[in-house]
């Protein structure tokens, strides 16, 4: 067993474990926090795979971001998990017998086949040689050349993501008094200054 | 030395929890979120190991660019997700039967 076997397993246990705590605990928070346990316990086996720059970007962007949202939304709403077993438990045959036949016809096959992956014809590789350079060098010159248009693409569906959440989520709420300078700063002639007689008092 | 079956069993386990996690979960759709988001990484696992063992740097890219679309898959769902919890004032799943499905 060399270092890298114990890692392998290491990291892959724990990602299991908490994938597994993840669709079984009852509290959502407990759910979130293991899920980025799993996520940087991937991150580690994505460094043993040597993509360092994904590995990064998916501490980043799902522990940074994604999860952090999700810890967000679990704690603005309010989860009345008012479900009786019964319920639960219907479920639970369907559930394990997917499950089960999902798992066994993967690693029946997954463990019977060898690849050999020296006959694979993979497509014109359009950086073959970069042992020399850095993982996020590497990335950085095919991604910007040859895939750009997938790049632009991926932009494009941020956007349209970003413009899509603000639009549902934003809502116009009744009776809120708001600044509006523009009014205030044409408010002229409507000031009246009025002369106090003491003792009189003023009609307004 | 690892090999690549190894990575694919890992990947394979990880893709059947997320599915038995979709069909097992009746409280909320959050924990469905989830699941989906631990299959999309299940995949992600798939390409980067065939991107090392074929020394093809294209999985990685591929694996980019399905963190991107997972990204605006999660905000788009937790926005519709709190939509929905503004209007029908909760996300069991049970009680999610508008179109009497």
């Amino acid at each position: 067993m060399t270092a890298q076997l114990l890692t392998f397993y290491l990291f892959s246990g724990v990602i299991l474990i908490s994938s597994l705590m993840v669709i079984s605990t009852k509290n959502p928070v407990h759910s979130v926090l293991f899920l980025i346990l799993s996520f940087l316990n991937a991150a580690g086996l994505f460094v043993i795979l040597h993509a360092e720059f994904l590995a990064m970007i998916l501490i980043i962007v799902y522990v940074g971001a994604v999860a952090v949202l999700f810890l967000f939304v679990v704690m603005m709403l309010d989860f009345k998990t008012s479900i009786n077993k019964d319920n639960i438990l219907q479920y639970i045959p369907i559930g394990i017998l997917i499950g089960v036949v999902f798992i066994t016809e993967l690693i029946i096959v997954l463990i019977n086949t060898k690849f050999d992956l020296s006959n694979i014809q993979v497509l014109p590789n359009p950086l073959s040689d970069f042992t020399g350079k850095s993982n996020t060098e590497a990335i950085g010159s095919v991604l910007y050349t040859d895939y750009i248009l997938y790049f632009q693409l991926s932009g494009v569906i941020l956007l349209v993501a970003m413009i899509g959440s603000i639009v549902l989520t934003l809502r116009e709420r009744e009776g809120v008094k708001r600044q509006v300078v523009s009014e205030q700063l044409q408010r002229q002639g409507k000031i009246d200054l009025v002369d106090v007689k003491p003792g009189k008092g003023v009609d307004i | 030395m690892i090999e690549l079956n190894q990575f694919l069993i890992l990947s394979a386990l990880l893709f059947a929890i997320g599915v038995i996690g979709i069909f097992l979960n009746r409280k909320n759709v959050i924990i469905i979120l989830m699941s989906i988001e631990i299959i999309l990484l299940s995949v992600n696992l798939n390409l980067i190991a065939f991107s090392y063992f074929l020394n093809d740097l294209t999985g990685q890219i591929f694996s980019l660019f399905v963190l991107t679309v997972a990204a605006a898959e999660a905000a788009i769902g937790l926005a519709i997700l709190v939509i929905y919890n503004r209007n029908a004032g909760s996300i069991e799943i049970e009680k999610i039967n508008a179109l009497k499905g």
